[in-house]
């Protein structure tokens, strides 16, 4: 049986509200009590977190495996071993695997090589459409059986009854859908913001209305279905004035926001670092601006790394031929720790953008440290600083803007269905 | 910005944009190639400044002046040319930019001049080229064509002298132009008093105030009163991208006419980057008028691209202009 102490950690658990230095114990995969251990309570291992924070394990909504069909950028084990490194236990893949996750048989192929990983554990996002080809509906309730958790679009759905429908039937099989708002015309061969930036540097823009003109549309379909939407990766600070709208209508309407659009714009471009070329673009410092005020006010509800592992050749060219994406893993915690004292957020509230709120709207039973619970623990020295590098960077795609950088927090342990996955040495 | 086109002593040692360049440089490539000019007359048409170099053309974009140009002005000053014509689809399938780059300098060339479609094609070379090649850009995508307008500007410096007081317009599709991002640069750092850009709503950049222009939505009241016209190429393909309507109603409302030119100063000279089309930018009694300079352009390109290459590759000295 496995049993662990954690002694003398600051405990953090934002569902809870609950941040005090004391200990934690864990049994058969469970926190079986915060405080003095039980009586008859014995543990395995001892953990001395002393001057570390004790939180539950991160949720990332949008975490890109690359398998199958892409393993040259990274695989399964790989991502999930980096996410666990990283003090991520749960993250969700999008459906653009090849091929695509719109069969149970893939959902299942994630699911098993994932747990035979022993590492983070992987939530497929099934596709919304067959192929995400915006045709026909995917099988969604024989994909939710399969542990889908929930339906994505991922690439535009040109045909809007296609879209109205599919909202409608996600609805029927209560599914949450995760839209990604992409205009299918609009700046879709660009790959810049359009602004100064990209007309000083002669790159072919994405405008603004890109994102807002289907923000709108989407909304209008949600709306009319019924539907619980998840409006992934904002960029721009007006989607978020009407993310706030629909929201204050009633709408079952939650969104996120990369850590990257929340630390960088295209100013960051510079001399086309390639590093910073991602989709959504980075926009104007005050779109910037707007979404840390709109996870500020909780109009936008949680933070994903949306991870994007590459190859090198794969940022190797001039900014236009360039893949797009980020490999974020490595650098969530920190980084959002960097926005948090930027914005003057405490360490409670930041952590709960990575925790119990992303799990709420997983529909999940994780993301606390509450008793009786799944210990998905993560332990983490906030004061420990690093460098980014190919030896630091635990994911296998180093493609980051952050590249060279100090950062601050370093994950000591990892523990995942109350076991130790992870420690630092 | 830019600042890769500089070594740590401060000189030009790729030439990639106009932006983040000072006038002294400016001036002294002008210098330069005014030493230049005449050698076309003479009976040995060669200088051996660069003998022993290699000059290596690259062009991933089909082009005709820019190219033989280059070629030109590699030869008149005694480097060995060698010139590759890439079909841009066969290198987005097969070959990476980085692995011809890599290839390229296993051949121990001197020099590489890029033209590309991508902006930023020719920075990427440089920020990725072994220390002791020389990078020209000679286009890249919608950036820039800093040799352009430095053919520009030393026809314009031929024809008006002082930069100081001058007008100028440049009209046509800024949108997609990198002759007019080049241009609006170059005008400002030598210090023009005004410099407009005129277009349909559909051919202007966001954002294109911030680089010291004008905006004119007009074609009279763009020209009325300016020194200088710089006309740009219409490309068909505008016309698919519902950008604009037809050729013939861009020739109505932006066309160079005998009778848009009046409202300009009476001494005004008119400029385009090659080729024109004629009827849909410009008119042909405008083209081959007595304003126009465009062959003069085409003249002034060798000498121009001469002087770049001879400072990027240290064989005169940047102050040394006699």
């Amino acid at each position: 049986m496995d049993t662990i102490s954690i002694i003398e950690g600051r405990v953090i658990d934002p569902a809870t509200n609950l941040d005090l230095v004391t200990d934690l114990h864990i049994a058969d995969g469970k926190i079986i009590a915060i405080g003095n251990a039980p009586a008859d309570f014995t543990a395995a291992k001892e953990i001395n977190a002393k001057n570390k924070i004790v939180c539950p394990g991160f949720i990332d909504l949008s975490v890109r495996l690359r398998e199958p069909g892409a393993e040259y950028k990274a695989t399964i084990r790989s991502e999930t071993e980096a996410a666990a490194k990283n003090g991520i236990t749960t993250v969700c893949c999008p459906p653009d695997t090849d091929p695509v996750i719109d069969s149970p048989a893939i959902a299942e192929l994630l699911q098993q090589r994932s747990a035979k990983a022993g590492m983070a554990k992987v939530l497929p996002l099934a596709a919304l459409t067959k192929g995400l080809k915006g045709e026909h509906l995917a099988e969604m309730g024989i994909l939710k059986q399969a542990g889908c958790i929930a339906v994505s679009d991922v690439r535009p759905i040109v045909n809007t009854n296609v879209l109205r429908h599919a909202l409608e039937y996600a609805a029927t099989c209560d599914l949450t859908v995760f839209l990604h708002p992409i205009d299918p015309w609009l700046g879709n061969s660009g790959c810049a913001h359009e602004g100064v930036v990209s007309t000083r540097l002669g790159l072919t823009a994405i405008p603004e209305q890109t994102e807002t003109i289907a923000v709108a549309r989407d909304l209008l379909l949600v709306e009319n279905s019924g539907v619980r939407a998840h409006f992934c990766r904002l960029s721009s600070g007006k989607s978020v004035e009407m993310i706030q709208q629909a929201q204050d209508k009633g709408l079952a309407v939650t969104a996120d926001v990369s850590i990257h659009h929340l630390l960088l714009s295209d100013i960051d471009i510079h001399l086309y670092d390639s590093q910073c070329k991602v989709c959504p673009p980075l926009r104007s410092s005050l779109d910037k601006q707007a979404l840390g005020d709109g996870l500020k006010n909780n109009i936008i509800n949680a933070i994903c790394s949306d991870h994007q592992p590459h190859e090198a050749e794969a940022k190797l060219n001039p900014f236009s031929m360039a893949a797009a994406g980020i490999s974020g893993l490595d650098t969530l915690l920190p980084q959002c720790l960097r926005f948090a004292e930027q914005m003057g957020m405490d360490l409670i509230t930041i952590l709960s953008y990575l925790t119990e709120k992303p799990a709420a709207i997983l529909g999940i039973d994780a993301g606390t440290l509450q008793v009786g619970k799944v210990a998905d623990i993560c332990i983490f020295d906030p004061n420990k600083n690093w460098t980014l590098n190919q030896d630091t960077m635990y994911s296998m795609g180093k493609n980051s803007p952050f590249f060279g950088q100090e950062l601050k927090a370093k994950v000591y342990f990892t523990i995942i269905n109350g076991k130790v996955v992870y420690e630092y040495l | 910005m830019n600042s890769i086109q500089l070594n740590n002593q401060g000189r030009l040692k790729h030439f990639l944009d106009i932006e983040g360049l000072n006038r002294k440089l400016l001036i002294n490539i002008l210098d330069i190639a005014d030493s230049f000019l005449n050698i076309d007359t003479k009976a040995v048409k060669k200088v051996p400044l660069l003998r022993g170099k290699t000059v290596v053309n690259l062009f991933f974009e089909p082009s005709t002046r820019t190219r033989t140009t280059f070629e030109l002005a590699g030869k008149r000053l005694s480097a060995d040319v060698l010139n590759f014509n890439i079909n841009n689809s066969s290198t987005s399938k097969g070959e990476a930019l980085i692995d011809m780059l890599r290839n390229l300098e296993a051949m121990h060339c001197d020099m590489f001049v890029i033209r590309h479609n991508a902006g930023g094609a020719a920075t990427f070379m440089a920020q990725h080229v072994a220390p002791h090649i020389s990078i020209i850009n000679a286009g890249d995508g919608q950036h820039a064509h800093p040799t352009q307008a430095m053919l520009d500007m030393f026809t314009i410096r031929q024809n008006k002298g002082d930069f100081a007081p001058l007008s100028v317009a440049i009209v046509g599709d800024i949108l997609h132009s990198r002759v007019a991002r080049s241009n609006i640069h170059a005008l400002n750092i030598l210090g023009v008093s005004e410099v407009r850009v005129v277009a349909p709503k559909t051919l202007i950049p966001t954002g294109i105030e911030t680089l010291g222009v004008k905006v004119f939505n007009d074609l009279k009241k763009g020209l009325d009163g300016v020194d200088v016209i710089i006309m740009l190429r219409l490309q068909r393909e505008r016309m698919k991208s519902a950008l604009l309507p037809s050729a013939y109603e861009y020739f109505q409302s932006y066309g160079l006419t005998e009778s848009a030119l009046k409202v300009a100063h009476p001494d005004a000279i008119v400029m385009h980057p090659g080729p024109i089309n004629r009827g849909v930018e410009i008119d042909s009694s405008v083209a081959d008028g007595p304003r126009s300079v465009i062959l003069q352009q085409v003249n002034n390109g060798v000498a121009i691209r001469m002087a770049v290459m001879a400072i990027s590759l240290g064989a005169v000295s940047e102050q040394d202009s006699n």
